[in-house]
């Protein structure tokens, strides 16, 4: 129920009073409900739950943490684990 | 796909897995909130994968199966009757009522219809204005925000024919009551992703610091949920108990405000039955005074319900984290993702079915 899928906004326009847009998943664009979102532009990606974007993704944020993660690896590489 | 396929990298996975090889000294039981990670879980196979010592205990996060008894035999007794469209989310029509689902409903003539989003619903209600449209509005913190826009926009386009049948449940105080049973087996959490990219995580605070419980803020993908098992048994080996938010790309601490004041607009806390479970004090939210309008239990008034609960089934027990699907004797014998005791076998979310459809023999002996 809380499957949320991170897609990218390719088109915003209003319909039926609400703020909407078009949402790229990897290539199946569907309709979502941007209302929750005011600040989000065409191009940025969202996470879309029963229609809704709940969520602007954070790229600086996603970046930062897998460098964190990839430290790990390199640190492991090094002991020779 | 981008903010996919980086938290599918086996290796990445399989690094961070080591790492917790590397930390984890003495056994922890950690539980996942969300029925989500639980199918994640066992889908990528994680379970095996990770070091004995760490046991993952499955959470009450599935809205499907924690929807209380009387609340889905209400939904029963409203879709039957005429007049009427009923609308859902696909994994409720399986749901077991006392003696029957709502997919028996819909082959006796009921009109019953699954929508992807509430919104599909308000288009059914200006489509059928001499019908009345219900939706069955279930689910935590995340799918509020779509229900109560569903009301607000039923609302403005002026619909008398629009109703929700409200199981709105919460997160934090169903944590309380795990955390203080005296069978309670929790030592840490992975808190719901998406609850969390709704609502922040300002609520966790207090629990952790309560309960001496550390929480990681987690999110779906198999390296998310490395992650959230590392930030946890990092802190439980290190005797610390905070929340971290290991989910940072799509959570912040204040969550999504628009969505919180336009649930707080529209909502307001309640106590909930879980099913299963029983009742938790000021565990769900139901709609304020000012929108009775569009509350289905004032429209249609049900007689009393006597639910019956299949007297085999542990899905209760299963939900605070207290047994396993294995532990059941109705288990994939006489009860099948097709012929369902409890609703824990029923949805994509639940403990059973997961275990039902990703463990081999194998894992179960």
């Amino acid at each position: 129920m809380c499957l949320g899928i991170p897609g990218k906004i390719l088109d915003i326009y209003q319909s039926n009073g609400l703020r909407m847009g078009k949402v790229d998943f990897g290539g199946v664009v569907r309709e979502a409900c941007l209302e929750y979102v005011p600040e989000a532009q065409v191009g940025d990606y969202t996470i879309i739950h029963v229609g809704f974007a709940i969520s602007l993704l954070s790229e600086q944020e996603a970046l930062e943490s897998l460098a964190l993660l990839r430290e790990i690896g390199n640190f492991e590489e090094e002991l020779g684990a | 796909m981008k903010f996919i396929s980086e938290y599918r990298d086996a290796r990445l996975v399989l690094q961070t897995l080591s790492e917790i090889r590397r930390t984890v000294t003495q056994p922890w039981v950690l539980m996942e909130i969300c029925g989500g990670q639980t199918h994640a879980i066992m889908r990528h196979g994680l379970n095996q994968l990770l070091p004995e010592e760490i046991e993952l205990v499955h959470g009450p996060g599935c809205p499907v199966c924690v929807t209380s008894l009387e609340l889905i035999d209400k939904a029963l007794a409203i879709a039957s009757q005429p007049k009427v469209i009923f609308t859902s989310y696909g994994d409720m029509l399986r749901v077991p009522g006392s003696d029957r689902d709502l997919f028996s409903v819909r082959a006796d003539g009921g009109d019953i219809r699954v929508v992807y989003s509430p919104l599909d619903a308000v288009k059914i209600a200006q489509q059928n204005p001499d019908q009345e449209v219900i939706f069955f509005a279930i689910g935590f913190e995340t799918t509020a925000p779509a229900n109560v826009m569903s009301v607000l926009q039923a609302k403005s386009l002026g619909l008398k024919n629009y109703s929700l049948l409200v199981s709105h449940v919460c997160v934090p105080p169903a944590m309380h009551a795990i955390l203080s049973s005296p069978f309670n087996r929790v030592q840490g959490f992975l808190a719901a992703g998406h609850v969390c990219a709704v609502m922040g995580y300002w609520e966790y605070p207090p629990i952790s610091q309560k309960y001496k419980v550390p929480i990681a803020i987690t999110g779906f993908e198999p390296l998310d949920i490395a992650q959230g098992i590392l930030a946890t048994v990092r802190q439980l080996e290190e005797g610390r108990a905070v929340v971290e938010n290991a989910y940072p790309r799509a959570v912040t601490f204040a969550g999504n405000q628009p969505a919180q004041a336009v649930i707080q607009q529209v909502l307001m806390p309640c106590d909930r039955k879980w099913r299963g479970i029983g009742t938790i004090p000021h565990s769900g939210w139901c709609l304020r005074p000012e929108f009775s309008d569009f509350d289905a239990e004032n429209r249609f008034p049900v007689r009393q319900i006597q639910p019956q609960e299949s007297p085999v089934c542990v899905a209760g027990q299963i939900l605070q984290g207290l047994k396993k699907p294995f532990d059941c004797p109705a288990f994939a014998t006489i009860c099948t993702p097709q012929n369902p005791l409890g609703a824990t076998m029923v949805s994509s979310e639940g403990a059973c079915a997961a275990y039902y459809r990703y463990s081999s023999e194998s894992v179960r002996n």
